[in-house]
């Protein structure tokens, strides 16, 4: 068992909080990403994990094991630093033997142990040599060879591939989850990017400002953003939000926007009125926005052409700019064309203005 | 990384090309170069190889103590210094107080460094203190050393016959002389070691301390599985000056024993004044100058040769 569980853990640097009450539980032998812009204290919560830092509150279990104030060196924790922190000194084997040489492991199960990891990793025609002979992808692999090299019951990895270039990213990512498939081990996984994130885990964990913004499968984050900062921040371009009055048509309620009404699906619509919410967030992904015969009207404002899609930028009756992705093969818009823009009711997302916090 | 000249042939190079090497932009680029040399071609030229040519050419005569009668004697003269027993004598001195002076200089700026480098509350007075002594001049430094080692009144014997050991002639007694004037410039050396070691230490990325601990090193680990393979380039490089300065060292000898007692702490340096400037054997002075120049240059480049291959010079 080498789960991880979070339990209220806050740490503060000074004034800034960089972890806010975080609780949360990384399943036995779960992939696990940690995703969230710059300084939302992805790395901290690792730190703390490790026992680089120690929480100012919370407990913070490994196993069924309570780590707080325990040694790093006790915890059965490997890390990847984003750095790699490779000793430039040592050759790669001299690396790779590293954590177990200070365990005294013996010599011959060493030589076994780094021949297995550098077999899996593709490390052996490398063992011979300093990190400075090796490119930014094999030394990526030497960091992680020496932390697999002695099998820990929890992988912690700083965003472990920011530092290689688009396509052997691509190829790395594999890789990792094909890896920790062999290895079955729980990974901790904190990454920026939520192109990797969305890859890779098994489940995402959203970071913004220290606090934790929402948990769950990828997709289901991506379905079911749990508030504004997340639907921003899982897909690209991010999520058209605008913001509009709630009105009585009829039976149902509709909310009007610049430029025409949103209709709402009678369980959304039992939200809204129960909260007497006057005004509330729309938020529609730029690909669930199709220009067609919906009800809002918009101005095509520029459209340009990825290769493999169209985007397209619209502007609404009051100005506010949307973002469409479309099919290549649509039909063509002119600069200043009026359009019907629709999205259909179960890709529309509702917040609360106020909160943020979505709406059914 | 692309060098300055970057990789793709400039115009200019291809005009080199065509032109060769004594084109007029070659030409008075070379005038250009020359030009921005001089002012400090000019001072080596005057202050190092003026001397030091000159410092030669004078070990080839014999002069009277009155500067008057210029005997050429040739090579002779660098034949009969390095047989004379007080060059040889000056030799030995000068060895001792290497071996007294710079594995302690390493080894207490190393301490120092490592103590200086811990993140704690008001860390940085102890950086300004630990730093200090490289403002004071050898001079002051001395005097001070002069106090503290007074046979009657110094601090050091002070400690001594409270403790039962009784007073110590520092400076006088011939088994110590030398030992006190290597206390004084290990003391005087400090600050530079501990400067030096510091700033080593602060470029050493913190993550790779991390990563040990993580990896199960503990401290004493850490320190020669981290620190000092990082550190061995500066370690190196202190030691090749402080090496240097032992030979160099004139100052404090001047000041705290003049040479004595019984020429035991008669340096190369300070023997090669006293023949100069107090016995007026100018030519004896140059000859053992120029053989201090070979032996600092044999030094620096046997260091370099042996300790290059254990040294990590970063990636
Ligand atoms: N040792 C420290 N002292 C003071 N503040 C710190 C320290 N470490 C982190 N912080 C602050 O805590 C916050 C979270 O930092 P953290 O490094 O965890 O962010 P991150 O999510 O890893 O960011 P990035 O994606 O840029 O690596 C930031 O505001 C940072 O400035
Ligand atoms: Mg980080």
């Amino acid at each position: 068992m080498s789960r991880v569980c979070f339990e209220g853990v806050t740490k503060r640097f000074g004034d800034v909080v960089a972890v806010d009450d975080l609780r949360l539980e990384v399943a036995d032998r779960e992939f696990l990403v940690l995703v969230g812009p710059s300084g939302c204290g992805k790395t901290t919560v690792l730190r703390l994990v490790a026992g680089l830092d120690e929480p100012d509150a919370g407990l913070i279990h490994i196993g069924d094991r309570l780590v707080n104030g325990v040694e790093p060196k006790d915890r059965d924790v490997a890390m990847v630093f984003q750095s790699y922190a490779l000793y430039p000194h040592m050759t790669v084997r001299r690396n790779m033997e590293f954590p177990l040489r200070t365990r005294r492991v013996p010599k011959e199960e060493r030589a076994r142990l780094v021949g297995e990891a550098a077999e899996t990793l593709g490390l052996v025609d490398l063992l011979g040599r300093r990190p400075s002979q090796l490119s930014g992808g094999q030394r990526q692999r030497v960091a992680l060879g020496r932390a697999i090299v002695r099998r820990p019951a929890v992988f912690l990895m700083d965003e472990p591939l920011s530092n290689l270039d688009a396509k052997l990213r691509a190829q790395t990512r594999a890789e990792l989850i094909e890896l920790h498939r062999r290895l079955q081990t729980t990974v901790l996984y904190v990454t920026h990017d939520q192109v990797e994130a969305m890859t890779m885990g098994s489940r995402i964990a959203v970071m913004d400002r220290g606090a934790l913004q929402q948990v769950g499968r990828p997709q289901e984050v991506y379905e079911r953003p749990a508030n504004v900062f997340v639907a921003q921040f899982i897909g690209s371009p991010p999520t058209n939000l605008v913001r509009g009055s709630v009105e009585r048509e009829g039976e149902t309620l509709v909310v009007r926007v610049p430029g025409g009404v949103v209709p709402l699906t009678p369980d959304r619509a039992a939200v809204v009125s129960e909260r007497s919410l006057a005004e509330v967030l729309v938020g529609v992904r730029p690909e669930h926005l199709a220009v067609d015969a919906g009800p809002v009207a918009a101005t095509v404002r520029v459209v340009v052409s990825l290769g493999h899609e169209r985007q397209g930028v619209f502007a609404l009756d009051d100005g506010q700019l949307v973002v469409a992705r479309m099919a290549t093969d649509g039909p063509g818009l002119r600069e200043g064309a009026r359009v019907q823009l629709m999205a259909r009711p179960e890709h529309v997302h509702l917040f609360d203005p106020a909160t943020g916090t979505r709406l059914g | 990384m692309m060098d300055a000249t970057g990789g793709t042939p400039t115009a200019r190079e291809a005009a080199y090309r065509r032109h060769g090497l004594f084109s007029r932009a070659r030409v008075r680029e070379w005038l250009y170069g020359l030009a921005l040399l001089s002012p400090s071609f000019a001072l080596f030229a005057v202050f190092t190889f003026y001397p030091l040519v000159k410092g030669a050419y004078l070990g080839l005569y014999r002069s009277d103590p009155f500067g008057l009668h210029r005997v050429f004697i040739g090579f002779d003269q660098y034949l009969h210094v390095l047989r004379s027993g007080g060059f040889q004598s000056s030799l030995g001195v000068t060895f001792w107080f290497a071996v007294y002076t710079v594995p302690a200089g390493l080894v207490l700026g190393l301490a120092l460094a490592l103590l200086a480098h811990q993140r704690l509350r008001g860390m940085i007075i102890y950086r300004a203190v630990f730093s200090s002594t490289l403002a004071s001049s050898v001079a002051v430094a001395s005097v001070m050393w002069l106090t503290l080692l007074n046979p009657s009144v110094g601090i050091l014997n002070y400690g001594l016959r409270e403790s039962g050991v009784g007073a110590i002639q520092w400076l006088n007694d011939p088994r110590w002389a030398l030992l006190a004037v290597s206390l004084t410039t290990t003391w005087l050396n400090l600050s530079f070691t501990f400067i030096v070691l510091l700033a080593g230490l602060q470029t050493i990325p913190e993550q790779m301390y991390e990563s040990a601990k993580i990896d199960g090193a503990g401290a004493w680990s850490r320190f020669r599985n981290v620190t000092l393979p990082m550190l061995s380039p500066t370690i190196f490089f202190s030691l090749v000056v402080l090496t240097i300065r032992a030979f160099e060292s004139f100052g404090q000898i001047d000041i705290l024993t003049q040479g004595g007692p019984l020429k035991r702490t008669n340096v190369i340096v300070y023997s090669i004044y006293t023949e100069a400037f107090k016995n007026f054997n100018e030519g004896v002075a140059a000859a053992q100058a120029i053989f201090l120049f070979l032996i600092i240059l044999v030094l620096t480049l046997v260091q370099f040769r042996f300790l290059e291959r254990r040294v990590f010079y970063g990636s």
